[in-house]
């Protein structure tokens, strides 16, 4: 007998149904929807008390209008009334409608909580199954809120039914993921790792999947789970599936919570009580093992059931990366899985693979492989699979088999699907510098890459060969005659013109002893391209034209001409106009020594993280290809030296076509008058929020960095770069702050602040000038900043910067490192001199130490130049052990001066680090030690 | 944690649609197309997991579906659920469907929006899973239509026997039911000419 009968339907519902699904225009669906909210409308509104069959067939007309699309703005009321029911149809409709369509934010929810209160007080297990349910589906914050501490007694109570408490234990995790800080931890915890053992498997799945999430924030206190989960999965696996009541799903036993647990079990690392660590082992082998017998039937649920264990076993075995017997086998098992008939295994055994690849001890296993994989990618008729195995391939890439992958990655592009084929340029692009152990190759990949796929080629990508082509001499040569030769084609694309104008404005002199790729036809063949090019290119290949006016004086007359061309000198755009106007100039006027200097070729380009490793990154989402990304830069870098792992500059390419030669337009003369300093104005017509923003991610990490230096880059993102210079003296400081524009657009309202608390304010004194509220695409402006000492202080100024870029408002905020020891005097003494003065300065107030870890190498020349660079002394021959590092030096402020004597000892076994610090005053040492123990 | 559960048929009406995250009304219709969009045009036989779409939250989210007669169900994840496992839930689900309408078809999710929700609250919460067990389902499910009937029996026999009256003298109610889009069985209703 069916659970629903049909006849029961409401007949109502049916008509209304029917005549929405006949009718013929989207304008007649709308206009019988309209005429029935009209008339569920009346009906609610009207003063007839509706029985509950009719209530519940409008809320259940109005669910479907919803489905449809259509909004929905009453019924709340009719809904929410309908939960205090005491039958059960109509709380149920009523909280069907609530769970679909009321929203978090809700000014119902005060309403609805108070009868989710009174049906979980009812002790009536349906109900309080209900009132769970609508909390867990629209688990908001206020919900959270008034149930938090509740559902935890429910979950452990001994009385509570279990369909119960699978509801409370799914509930309870909504809750926590929604908002963590209200769920308090207690001693409900222990019993919650204890369902694992329940008798009712539905409980225990649901006490798992609780425990997963749970366990992943607070490790610590649920360990205990760990030994739990083994024996439980033991006992699924081991026993004959007879046993396991219900929950065998087409002759696996308990699947769905074999997953679970497996999953529970990658939050920890191996177990450590070998007792456990064997049976758990013992688990994964049998899991193994079984996909090697002859399946039980023949259905496909049986065998995805059980390949749903097995993947999540493998998956635990790649997370542990302890077992190598076990790693192997599991790499085996995904090769079986890459021929496998069934697509679905085949792409589950690419994804798995691609995190194998990054274990040490399974790299090679997965090497093997390689053939399939470009099989893979060539016959596979789902794209969804080949773009799994364009993933692996990036994974197991090497320097062994770079040029193999390479070169099947670009035969792949030239029929790659649209959506993946940017991905895989950069793919193409990271691997081919990355192993490139020839740079002839590497060059040669990347103009294929353009040549393929150019409309795919990002700008990261063709500034880097740039980049590379610039600071390696050994390719200069090959990378000239090989674009030239690329150009020949009658249609190539725009981004190969940009990279060939660049490099031949370079190093085209290299070529140039070729009668073939003499400077004339270098330059007619760039000519030739330049009216098909957009004008950011064209700036671009101005600039290669003064470039070859110096390399090549032969040319001048004629590149002069085209300078002089109307087309160039009153040409629409700007720079465009302005670079004709300038460079002919410059031809005209400068002798040869001055165009030798000006146009000099580029100096090589800081080694800084690649570009494009930082836009695949942000492509695929930080979680994604970091991991991964990290694991193999540690493999790699002994290969390439590896990219430094540059601090500061995460994604910091030079604009070329904005600053090519570095003559870039001056900063412009100041438009519009200067903002007052008042400011008062300015707030009062400024749309922009003028709220500080909190200070930028990281920006801890180089205010400590700036501690022991003055100068460098203090902030740096996708569109602005903050750099510093500052000198100091006694208790006087300056300090040059340039703002950087990376875009090629202006910032406008540009409104540098700095922000002092009070206290700070009263003890150093800072005075600025207001900078110009514009900045233009690609310049820097910058911004002087006088410091006095007055007394000694603790915080550090706030830098907050406003300004618009495109339409938005930008708000970014950054610690300014001005610290005490800034203000340092070095002082020199002999070893006498120093322990009579430690001994001075020996009452408790005067002493600050501290022991903490190293947190970097413990190196000699490092520490020694730390402590030049934080400003004291480094007094050589001093402490009797020589291991240690003493130092003198004194603050000075405007009020007083301060000596200060410090000493470090380190501990290279422990390595661990002591520091002692002894001022004339409490709060310096303090300060100073606080200050110096973050250097280590 | 599974984001959205939808069903759309082949034509991309939506037969169900239960997000288990917060969206506002718009982008829960937008998701519905894009994620259609997505499904409808690959072919049948490949794999039955896809990148999500840029709205359900980009790759980090997998489309887990399977496509029956007329029907897509589609269930958004991240990356914490077992594609297999969803698979093997799908699978689930529809057979308890299929055991509480027998033999179920497309119009019964159309007529029985509010059954297929108590239906799937029984094996999905907050975004879940509570239970797999299908007996242990159905019973659940039995237990509420007993407590209905019950219910029925006190109060709703009255609007019932108008109902029924009523019946007695519509021109069959199939007739009005545009099913040229349903090829999984339509149902036998009775037929009064």
């Amino acid at each position: 007998m069916p659970a629903v009968s049909k006849g029961d339907g409401m007949r109502g519902l049916a008509v209304f149904i029917s005549d929405i699904r006949n009718c013929k225009s989207k304008e007649a669906e709308i206009k019988r929807i309209n005429k029935e909210l009209a008339n569920i409308r009346s009906k609610f509104k009207g003063d007839k008390a509706l029985d509950g069959y009719s209530k519940k067939k409008y809320v259940c007309k109005l669910l479907f209008i919803f489905l449809l699309g259509h909004d929905i703005d009453f019924g709340h009321m009719e809904a929410v009334n309908l939960l205090s029911s005491n039958r059960y149809t109509e709380k149920q409709i009523g909280y069907l409608f609530i769970s679909v369509l009321v929203n978090s934010n809700s000014e119902l929810i005060r309403l609805i909580n108070n009868a989710i209160k009174n049906d979980l007080a009812s002790r009536n297990p349906t109900f309080m199954g209900l009132a769970l349910h609508c909390i867990a589906n629209v688990g908001s914050r206020e919900m959270a809120e008034a149930f938090a501490g509740e559902i935890p007694k429910i979950l452990v109570a001994g009385d509570t039914m279990d369909s119960v408490k699978q509801s409370a234990a799914l509930c309870l995790l909504r809750l926590y993921r929604t908002s963590p800080d209200l769920v308090p931890m207690g001693d409900w915890t222990s019993r919650v790792v204890h369902l694992l053992n329940d008798q009712h498997l539905g409980v225990v799945t649901a006490a798992t999947s609780l425990i997963t999430t749970l366990a992943q924030k607070n490790p610590e206190e649920f360990k205990t789970s760990v030994s739990l989960a083994v024996s439980r999965l033991s006992r699924i696996v081991t026993s004959a599936s007879t046993d396991l009541q219900d929950y065998t799903y087409y002759f696996v036993p308990a699947p769905w919570l074999s997953v679970k647990l497996l999953r529970l079990l990658q939050c920890y690392p191996p177990p450590e009580d070998p007792a456990v660590r064997g049976r758990l082992t013992e688990c994964l082998e049998t899991i193994l093992n079984k996909a090697q017998e002859p399946p039980k039937s023949k259905k496909v649920q049986h065998s995805n059931a059980k390949n749903a264990v097995l993947f999540e076993a493998i998956s635990l075995i790649i997370h542990h990366d302890s077992e190598p017997n076990l790693l192997v086998r599991a790499c085996n098992q995904l090769g079986q899985f890459l021929q496998h008939r069934e697509t679905n295994l085949r792409y589950l055994a690419l994804e798995s693979m691609c995190t194998l690849a990054s274990s040490e001890f399974s790299h090679e296993a997965v090497k093997t492989h390689i053939e399939t994989v470009i099989n893979a990618l060539k016959t596979e008729r789902d794209v969804s699979v080949r773009q799994r195995a364009v993933d692996l391939l990036y994974a197991m890439c090497d320097r062994s088999n770079a040029q193999q992958i390479v070169a099947e990655m670009l035969s792949y592009l030239e029929t790659a699907d649209y959506s993946i084929r940017e991905e895989i340029v950069l793919k193409v692009a990271i691997l081919a510098e990355k192993y490139a152990v020839d740079y002839t190759w590497y060059v040669d990949t990347i103009l294929n890459l353009i040549r393929i796929a150019g409309d795919y080629v990002s700008e990261e990508v063709w500034y880097r060969v740039i980049q590379i082509v610039i600071n390696r001499d050994d390719v200069q040569g090959y990378a000239a005659k090989t674009v030239f030769e690329a150009l020949q084609a009658p249609a190539c694309h725009e981004n190969l013109v940009k990279v060939g104008g660049y490099i031949l404005g370079e190093f085209g002199n290299l070529i140039a002893g070729d009668p073939r790729s003499s400077p004339l036809i270098q330059f007619n063949l760039l000519h030739s391209k330049f009216h098909l090019c957009s004008v950011p290119t064209r700036a671009l290949l101005l600039s290669t034209y003064i470039k070859f006016v110096n390399l090549f004086p032969e040319v001048k007359t004629t590149i002069q001409d085209v300078l002089r061309s109307d087309s160039q000198l009153k040409n629409a755009d700007v720079e465009l106009q302005q670079r004709a106007v300038e460079y002919l100039r410059l031809s005209t006027v400068a002798s040869t020594d001055i165009l030798a200097t000006v146009l000099e070729e580029m100096p090589p380009f800081p080694e800084r993280e690649s570009s494009i490793l930082a836009k695949l990154k942000k492509k695929k989402g930080p979680n994604t290809v970091t991991d991964l990304e990290e694991a193999k830069r540690e493999r790699s870098a002994d290969v390439n030296g590896g990219p430094e792992p540059a601090p500061a500059s995460a994604a910091s390419t030079p604009s070329p076509s904005a600053d090519l030669l570095g003559l870039g337009a001056a900063p412009p003369a100041p438009s519009g008058p200067p903002p007052s300093s008042g400011g008062l104005l300015v707030d009062v017509f400024s749309d922009s929020p003028s709220a500080v923003a909190p200070l930028a991610p990281g920006s801890e990490d180089n205010f400590a960095r700036f501690v022991c230096k003055n100068n460098g880059v203090l902030f740096e993102n996708q569109l602005l770069q903050i750099g510093l210079k500052s000198e100091f003296r006694q208790n006087l400081g300056r300090m040059f702050i340039f703002y950087g524009n990376k875009t090629s657009t202006q910032f406008l309202n540009f409104t540098p602040t700095l922000i002092c608390s009070d206290d700070l304010q009263t003890n150093l004194s800072l005075q600025t000038k207001p900078v110009d509220p514009t900045v233009d695409g690609g310049a820097q402006v910058q911004q002087i900043v006088n410091i006095e000492c007055v007394c000694d202080f603790t915080e550090a100024p706030v830098l907050n910067i406003q300004f618009r870029y495109g339409g938005t408002f930008q708000n970014v905020s950054v610690k300014l490192p001005i610290t005490l020891n800034k203000f340092f005097q070095p002082t020199e003494m002999a070893s006498q001199d120093f322990f009579q003065r430690w001994k001075q300065l020996s009452s408790p107030q005067q002493e600050v130490q501290n022991i903490f870890k190293a947190k970097h190498p413990m190196d000699t020349e490092i520490t020694k130049a730390k402590i030049i660079g934080f400003g004291s002394a480094l007094l050589e021959d001093v402490d009797p052990n020589p291991a240690n590092f003493v130092g003198a030096g004194i603050i000075h402020t405007k009020t007083t001066q301060i000596g200060c004597l410090l000493r470090l000892e380190p501990n290279l076994q422990a390595q661990m680090y002591r520091l002692t610090l002894r001022t004339s005053k409490e709060t310096v040492s303090q300060r100073l030690c606080e200050l110096l123990s973050e250097q280590f | 944690m599974i984001k959205a559960i939808l069903i759309f048929n082949n034509h991309g009406k939506p037969r169900l649609s239960k997000f288990y995250q917060p969206y506002s009304e718009d982008t829960q219709q937008q998701i519905i197309r894009e994620t259609f969009h997505l499904v409808s045009k690959r072919d049948e036989n490949v794999c039955n997991f896809l990148e999500g779409g840029l709205l359900i939250g980009g790759s980090d989210n997998k489309l887990i579906y399977r496509h029956y007669a007329t029907l897509y169900f589609v269930f958004c994840v991240d990356s914490s659920e077992s594609e297999l496992g969803i698979l093997d839930l799908i699978q689930v689900f529809v057979e308890t469907l299929d055991k509480c309408f027998e033999n179920v078809c497309e119009l019964d999710l159309i007529f029985h929006v509010d059954k297929v929700h108590n239906i799937l609250a029984e094996m999905v919460m907050g975004g879940m899973v509570l239970e797999t067990n299908m007996n242990e389902i159905v019973t659940q499910i039995d237990a509420q239509n007993k407590l209905e009937k019950s219910e029925a029996g006190l109060a709703g026999a009255p609007a019932r026997a108008v109902s029924a009256v009523k019946s007695m003298n519509l021109p069959e109610i199939p007739r009005n039911i545009n099913i040229g889009d349903i090829s999984i069985k339509v149902p036998n209703l009775p037929s009064f000419k």
